[in-house]
C-alpha cells in the first residue's frame, strides 16, 4: 500500500487503495450461459454486485410468424422455443386451439399426451442434471445424463420420427397413433432409469464439493419468487405450490396420482433436489398411465382448415421449466389474429439479479444452470 | 560400454569418460549437455503426447464412451494429428494486449517443468542433477510456472485472463506450503533432501509403509496439494471453463497454447514422479518380508519400468478424481488449504518427528 502526503501534509491513501468495481460480458458467447444469453456482470473482484440479462440475441419473432400461419403451424414453431419440451409445448398450442374449437378430444389422445409429456420432462432434467455437473465442473456427470436421455429419445424417434423437435402434436390429438413397442419401451426405459437414478445421488448429490458449491448458495424467497412469476421447480423450491398439472389438470393429470414437489428451502442444492425428485414424480405417473392406455381414435375429426370463433383463448400448462402460458386472440381467420406465449424461461431469468447480489462468478454458474434456463425460450 | 538394464552408473560413466577421450575438456561438457537436452525434449514431446492420448481415454472410460478412436489405431495418432493442428494455427496476439510479455509467458511456463524434470531420478544412476538439496530445487523451480499464469492473464488484456490469473496466483502461493511440508515429513525420515538418497532409503520397504501413519497422512496430503498446485481439476479454478472460459489461456493459440497445454501434462508427469520417489520408493522393486522367491522375481524387472509403472498409477489417481469431482469455489479452496490442509499438516509434521524420535517407524 503506497502512502503520499497532500499540501496540508496529510496522508492520502486514498487514491492508491479505492478499488473500482468493473464490468464483464458474460455472453452472448459463453460456455456456461448455454446458448447465447449475455448478461452484463457488474463485479468487485469477484464478487457480483449486479446482474443485469440482456436478452434478444437470438430473437426470432415467433410470436409475430405465427400471426401469418395456419394453427397446425403454429405447433411446430412452438418446438423451437423451449426445445427440451417441445412436446409440452406443443400441447399447450394444441390445448388452447382446442379449447377455441369445443372439440372433443379421445381418451386415447390425453393419456399418450401426458405420457410423452413426462417422458419429455424426464428427459429435459436429464439433460438438466448433466449440464448441471458440468457447469460446476464435473464433466462425468453430463455424459452420464446423456446415456439415459438417449433412450427416451429413441422412443421418440420410433413414435414420430423426430427426436428433438417433435411436432407430435396437432389440434386434435396426435399425429400418428403410437408404435406396437411404446409400451414395452418406455416400461424397459422405466425400470432402467430407476436403477440409474441413484447412480446420479451418488455422483453429485451425496458429493461434499457439490453440497458446499450449492447449499445455501443463491437463496430465492418464496415473496420473490412469487413476485419475478418464477414457476416450475424453481419456485417450488421456494415453497411456492404452483404445478398447473395439479392446480388446472388438462390432459390426463385429473386421473393420475401423483405429489407436488414443495420445499422450503429455496437455494440452489433444493432446487437440484427438486428435479431429482420430479424425475422419480415423472415415473410414478407414467407407470400408472402405461398399462391404461385406452383404445380408440388418435386424432379427433378436424376441418383441414381450422378458423378459431372470433375471441380469446388463454392455456396454461406446466413444462419441465413452469409455467407456459398459450394466449390466442382469433378474429375468425384462418391464422391467429395475435398470440402471446408466457414463457417460463423469462420470468425465472429475471429473479437472477436478487439471487445472485453478494455471491461468488462461481456461485452465479451455479444459479444458472438450477434455474435451467433454457434461452430460445427466453428470447423466442 | 557396459550396458546395465539395473543400474546406469557405469553406463553413464563410461559414456562421459569416451566423450572426455576424444574431445576437449569444454567440449565434451557442452557436447554432453547437449545430447542430455536433445534427450529430455524428445521425452518430454513423448511425454505431452502420449499424456494427452492416456487422458482423453480414462477420461472416456470414466464417461462411458470410447475417446478417440478413428486416427490411427485406437486413436494413437490422435494427438500427434492434434498437435500438428496447433503448429499450423495462426498465433493470434490481442489487440492492446502487451506483445512481449504475451509471448514470455507462454515460454515461463513451459521452463519450469523442464527444469524441475531434471532433477528425476528414472533409475539406478540415471539422472542429470542430483543435488543434496534435490526436493528443495525441484519445489523452487516448480514454482516458476505461476510467473507465466501471471503474466499470460496479465498481458492478454481480457478480464477472464486476469480473473484466471488472480485465482492462479493465490492458489499455487497457498498450495506450495502443502506441498513442502508434507514432503517434509518423509524428509525427517530420510535425513537428506537429496533424492538419490531418498530412493536409496527406501531398499527395504517404501516410505509410505514404513513411514506409519503419518506418512499416510502425508501422501494424501501431498495428492491433494500437488494437483492444486498444477491446476488440475477440481481445482481447476485458473481455468474453470464454465465460469472465466478458459482462464489465464483463453487468448492464446496455436503452438504458444500447446505449450501451456504441455507444460499442464509435464507438471502432471513431475507431480507422480515426485510423488513416486518420495513416497513409493522410486525405481526401488517391491518386497515383501522374507519371501525371497517374490522378491527375485520383483528383483528381475528392471528400475525403469518399476519407476514408470508406479507413475502411472499415480497419474491415473489424479486422472481419476479429475473426472469425478465438481470443482471447489475460490474461497473454498482457500479455507481448504489455509484452515484445514495446513494445520492437518504442521501436526502431522510434529507427529512424524515423535515418531522417528521413538524409533516407531518400521
Amino acid at each position: 500500500m503506497f502512502t503520499l502526503l497532500d499540501e496540508n501534509g496529510k496522508t492520502d491513501t486514498k487514491e492508491f487503495t479505492e478499488t473500482q468495481e468493473y464490468f464483464v460480458n458474460m455472453g452472448p458467447q459463453h460456455p456456461s450461459t448455454h446458448g447465447v444469453l449475455r448478461l452484463l456482470l457488474t463485479l468487485d473482484g469477484e464478487i457480483i454486485r449486479r446482474v443485469e440479462p440482456h436478452i434478444g440475441y437470438i430473437h426470432r419473432s415467433i410470436e409475430k410468424m405465427c400471426e401469418k400461419d395456419s394453427y397446425q403451424q403454429v405447433v411446430h414453431l412452438t418446438d423451437r422455443m423451449d426445445y427440451l419440451s417441445c412436446h409440452i409445448n406443443n400441447e399447450a398450442v394444441c390445448l388452447c386451439v382446442e379449447k377455441g374449437l369445443q372439440l372433443e378430444i379421445p381418451e386415447r389422445v390425453k393419456y399418450i399426451r401426458t405420457i410423452i409429456s413426462e417422458l419429455t420432462r424426464i428427459a429435459s432434467h436429464q439433460l438438466w442434471w448433466g449440464v448441471m455437473g458440468m457447469d460446476l465442473g464435473a464433466i462425468t456427470s453430463f455424459l452420464y445424463g446423456f446415456r439415459d436421455r438417449e433412450m427416451i429419445t429413441d422412443i421418440f424417434e420410433e413414435t414420430c420420427g423426430a427426436r428433438l423437435t417433435m411436432n407430435y402434436n396437432v389440434p386434435g390429438g396426435v399425429m400418428f397413433d403410437i408404435h406396437p413397442n411404446f409400451r414395452k419401451r418406455t416400461k424397459d426405459f422405466i425400470s432402467h432409469f430407476k436403477k440409474k437414478l441413484p447412480e446420479y445421488d451418488e455422483l453429485l448429490t451425496g458429493n461434499v464439493i457439490f453440497e458446499e458449491r450449492t447449499k445455501g448458495i443463491g437463496y430465492l424467497s418464496k415473496e420473490d419468487a412469487i413476485s419475478f412469476g418464477v414457476t416450475g421447480p424453481s419456485a417450488r423450491a421456494s415453497g411456492f405450490a404452483c404445478d398447473i398439472r395439479k392446480k388446472i389438470p388438462y390432459s390426463a393429470y385429473d386421473k393420475v396420482d401423483f405429489k407436488e414437489i414443495v420445499f422450503t428451502e429455496g437455494d440452489s442444492y433444493t432446487r437440484y433436489k427438486a428435479r431429482i425428485a420430479e424425475m422419480w414424480e415423472s415415473m410414478h405417473i407414467i407407470e400408472q398411465l402405461i398399462d391404461n392406455i385406452p383404445e380408440g381414435e388418435f386424432k379427433a375429426k378436424t376441418k383441414a382448415v381450422i378458423k378459431l370463433p372470433p375471441g380469446e383463448y388463454y392455456q396454461r400448462v406446466e413444462t419441465a421449466r413452469g409455467e407456459l402460458g398459450v394466449f390466442i386472440i382469433s378474429d375468425n381467420k384462418k391464422s391467429p389474429y395475435r398470440v402471446k406465449f408466457r414463457s417460463p424461461g423469462f420470468s425465472n431469468l429475471f429473479a437472477l439479479d436478487t439471487m445472485a447480489k453478494g455471491c461468488k462468478i462461481a456461485d452465479l454458474v451455479a444459479m444458472m444452470s438450477t434455474l435451467d434456463l433454457v434461452i430460445p425460450d427466453i428470447d423466442r | 560400454m557396459n550396458f546395465n538394464i539395473y543400474d546406469f552408473t557405469d553406463f553413464v560413466t563410461s559414456v562421459s569418460n569416451w566423450l572426455n577421450e576424444i574431445l576437449s575438456p569444454e567440449l565434451a561438457v557442452i557436447t554432453g549437455m547437449a545430447i542430455i537436452g536433445i534427450i529430455f525434449l524428445l521425452f518430454i514431446a513423448l511425454l505431452g503426447l502420449s499424456l494427452v492420448y492416456i487422458e482423453r481415454k480414462v477420461c472416456a472410460f470414466f464417461q462411458q464412451r470410447l475417446g478417440p478412436m478413428r486416427v490411427g489405431f485406437w486413436g494413437t495418432a490422435q494427438t500427434i494429428a492434434d498437435i500438428i493442428k496447433l503448429i499450423f494455427k495462426e498465433p493470434l496476439v490481442t489487440k492492446n494486449a502487451d506483445k512481449f510479455l504475451f509471448n514470455l509467458a507462454a515460454f515461463i511456463v513451459m521452463i519450469a517443468p523442464l527444469l524441475a524434470i531434471a532433477a528425476v531420478p528414472f533409475a539406478k544412476g540415471l539422472h542429470v542433477l542430483d543435488f543434496d538439496i534435490g526436493i528443495f530445487y525441484v519445489t523452487a523451480v516448480s514454482s516458476i510456472g505461476v510467473t507465466g499464469i501471471l503474466l499470460a492473464g496479465w498481458s492478454s488484456n481480457n478480464k477472464y485472463s486476469l480473473i484466471g490469473a488472480m485465482r492462479s496466483g493465490a492458489q499455487i502461493v497457498s498450495y506450495e506450503l502443502s506441498v513442502g511440508l508434507s514432503l517434509l515429513t518423509i524428509i525427517i525420515l530420510t535425513g537428506s533432501l537429496q533424492l538419490s538418497e531418498i530412493v536409496n532409503s527406501q531398499s527395504d520397504g517404501w516410505w509410505i509403509f514404513k513411514g506409519n501413519i503419518p506418512a499416510v497422512i502425508a501422501f494424501i496430503i501431498f495428492i491433494i496439494a500437488s494437483t492444486a498446485e498444477s491446476n488440475r481439476g477440481p481445482f481447476d479454478l485458473a481455468e474453470a471453463e464454465s465460469e472465466i472460459t478458459a482462464g489465464f489461456h483463453t487468448e492464446y493459440s496455436g503452438i504458444k497454447f500447446a505449450f501451456f497445454f504441455l507444460s499442464e501434462y509435464v507438471n502432471l508427469f513431475i507431480i507422480a514422479a515426485i510423488g513416486t520417489t518420495v513416497f513409493f520408493g522410486g525405481w526401488m522393486p517391491l518386497h515383501l518380508g522374507n519371501l525371497t522367491f517374490f522378491n527375485n522375481i520383483m528383483d528381475f524387472i528392471p528400475p525403469l519400468i518399476w519407476f514408470f509403472m508406479k507413475v502411472a498409477a499415480l497419474l491415473f489417481l489424479i486422472m481419476w478424481f479429475k473426472w469425478t469431482f465438481p470443482r471447489l469455489r475460490i474461497d473454498q479452496m482457500l479455507t481448504l488449504e489455509w484452515k484445514y490442509l495446513l494445520p492437518l499438516n504442521l501436526m502431522n509434521l510434529m507427529l512424524m518427528s515423535i515418531v522417528s524420535l521413538n524409533g516407531w517407524h518400521f
